[in-house]
């Protein structure tokens, strides 16, 4: 057995110091630079952290994958949604004429938009895979609006950090870092493959992000937030996902 | 060990709530599967040919097999830079060049259906079959599925689109990271397998010491 010099005990001491020293700078600035998700408590925080974290230093500004429309799936997979509220149904029986979607939160106008108000916006598509966390996946063309394009029209302000957004039916409702949010392929989408979007595919107005995992686009979208905390919604976690036992962050 | 085990069973539940493989970029419950696994899901959209669905454990699963993804590579990144270091790999794993040919492996494999005795070189180092399949692992089968399991990440697949293309697209990765971890498990069950064989107790202690009882000492 070899004693423990004092040398060995001193580098041993500054190491020590200086990895958790090294811990608690980065942590700091990896809150700085939004790097923490708001799930990161518990136990499986730090494994969040880490993901999270390593993707939008890799990931800020690329584009998902796109595919030529020889690839758009002959069977899309319209996954099951709980039965619809009465509320929906009232709107999908007047045709959607009287659906609006409110943005408010840290904005310089809150504003209500119609569906011919968004159709009026820049309109652009995509051909993109929707890939649900249980395994299955399809790819279909998307067709609508940049978020980019009305956090613009509303006047988002420099210190938003979260875009808080919610479907008409109850406890639905997600949030996506500025990164996603202002990112060019994440839409509010009105149609799919050269048609209205069918209710099932989360018509007449869907959030899509295809760089997360399916569950992070939200069906019947009626209200986006803009808001610098997501302390203040739900339970805190950021979204109806952590609360249901699912990661926030789904670009996994 | 642990996060092996913690992301086999995390890996096996979220595989419950989709338990058919495609190939190719896409697949779902109304295109046509490659195969099946004939158990029942715990999703009632898929067309598992039960009636029975299991219960959902894919929340926690996922959270934790990620995690778990994280201590592995982490564990993996000091393994091989120590094994580069103290050059295990080259020293303890890559077979010395009379081991390199089919007759060292057709005569390890000899010896065992012989039932010979290890001798006292076979005790203290790894014959040309260990030392191959432990490469394979190290090398070859742990870097695979990594990757096929990051190239189901669809922001990472973002930024580095090769990653699933190169694989045939995302189902072929998603089948290919099943089929990869099929092996590792394999190769798991063996390898205990042969160190309850050739006594745990010695085993263990060769492993974690580096000690090892020759046969001599033994007398």
């Amino acid at each position: 057995m070899s004693k423990i010099s004092r040398r060995k005990l001193i580098t041993t001491g500054l190491a020590a110091t200086a990895g958790v020293a090294g811990l608690a700078t980065a942590s700091r600035i990896a809150q700085q630079y939004g790097l923490i998700p708001p799930d990161s408590g518990g136990v499986y925080g730090p494994g969040e952290t880490l993901t999270y974290a390593a993707q939008r230093l890799l990931t800020n500004n690329s584009l998902a994958r796109e595919f030529p429309r020889s690839m758009i799936s002959k069977v899309p997979f319209a996954n099951e949604t709980a039965p619809p509220s009465d509320a929906f149904k009232r709107h999908q029986a007047a045709g959607f004429s009287d659906w609006r979607l409110s943005v408010d939160g840290m904005v310089a106008h809150p504003t209500t938009f119609s569906l011919s108000d968004l159709r009026r916006l820049p309109i652009h598509n995509q051909i993109t895979e929707v890939a649900c966390e249980e395994g299955w996946s399809y790819i279909a063309e998307w067709i609508g609006t940049p978020l980019v394009n009305v956090l613009n029209a509303v006047g988002v302000l420099p210190q938003t950090r979260y875009v808080v957004y919610f479907s008409i039916e109850p406890d639905w409702w997600e949030s996506i870092d500025m990164a996603d949010a202002l990112h060019p392929q994440t839409f509010l989408t009105l149609g799919m493959n050269n048609g209205d979007l069918p209710v099932s595919f989360g018509g007449p107005l869907r959030l899509r992000v295809p760089r997360q995992l399916g569950y992070k686009s939200v069906k019947y979208i009626t209200r986006i937030t803009a808001t610098d905390s997501l302390k203040r919604f739900g339970k805190g976690l950021g979204s109806a996902s952590p609360e249901g036992g699912y990661a926030w962050y789904a670009g996994i | 060990m642990v996060s092996f085990v913690a992301l086999l069973v995390t890996g096996a539940e979220i595989l419950i709530s989709h338990p058919r493989f495609y190939w190719g970029e896409t697949g779902n419950s109304g295109t046509h599967p490659m195969f099946t696994i004939p158990i029942p899901s715990s999703r009632d959209t898929v067309p598992s040919g039960y009636s029975y669905v299991m219960p959902d454990q894919n929340g926690w699963s996922r959270y934790l097999h990620f995690e778990a993804a994280w201590v592995l590579v982490l564990t993996g990144v000091v393994y091989l830079i120590a094994g580069l270091f103290t050059r295990h790999f080259s020293r303890n794993l890559y077979p010395p060049p009379v081991d390199r040919n089919w007759r060292a492996f057709r005569d390890v494999f000899a010896k065992h259906l012989r039932r010979a005795p290890p001798d006292a070189t076979e005790s203290r180092a790894y014959n040309a079959v260990q030392r191959t399949t432990y490469l394979l692992v190290i090398f070859v089968l742990f870097p695979l599925v990594i990757w096929t399991g990051l190239a189901l990440s669809p922001a990472f697949d973002s930024a580095v689109p090769a990653a699933v293309n190169v694989l045939g697209g995302r189902q072929s990765a998603r089948t290919l990271h099943f089929f990869v971890s099929g092996f590792l498990v394999f190769f798991l069950v063996v390898h205990v397998a042969m160190i309850l064989l050739a006594g745990f107790k010695s085993r263990m202690r060769a492993m974690i010491t580096g000690h090892v009882e020759t046969p001599s000492e033994r007398i």
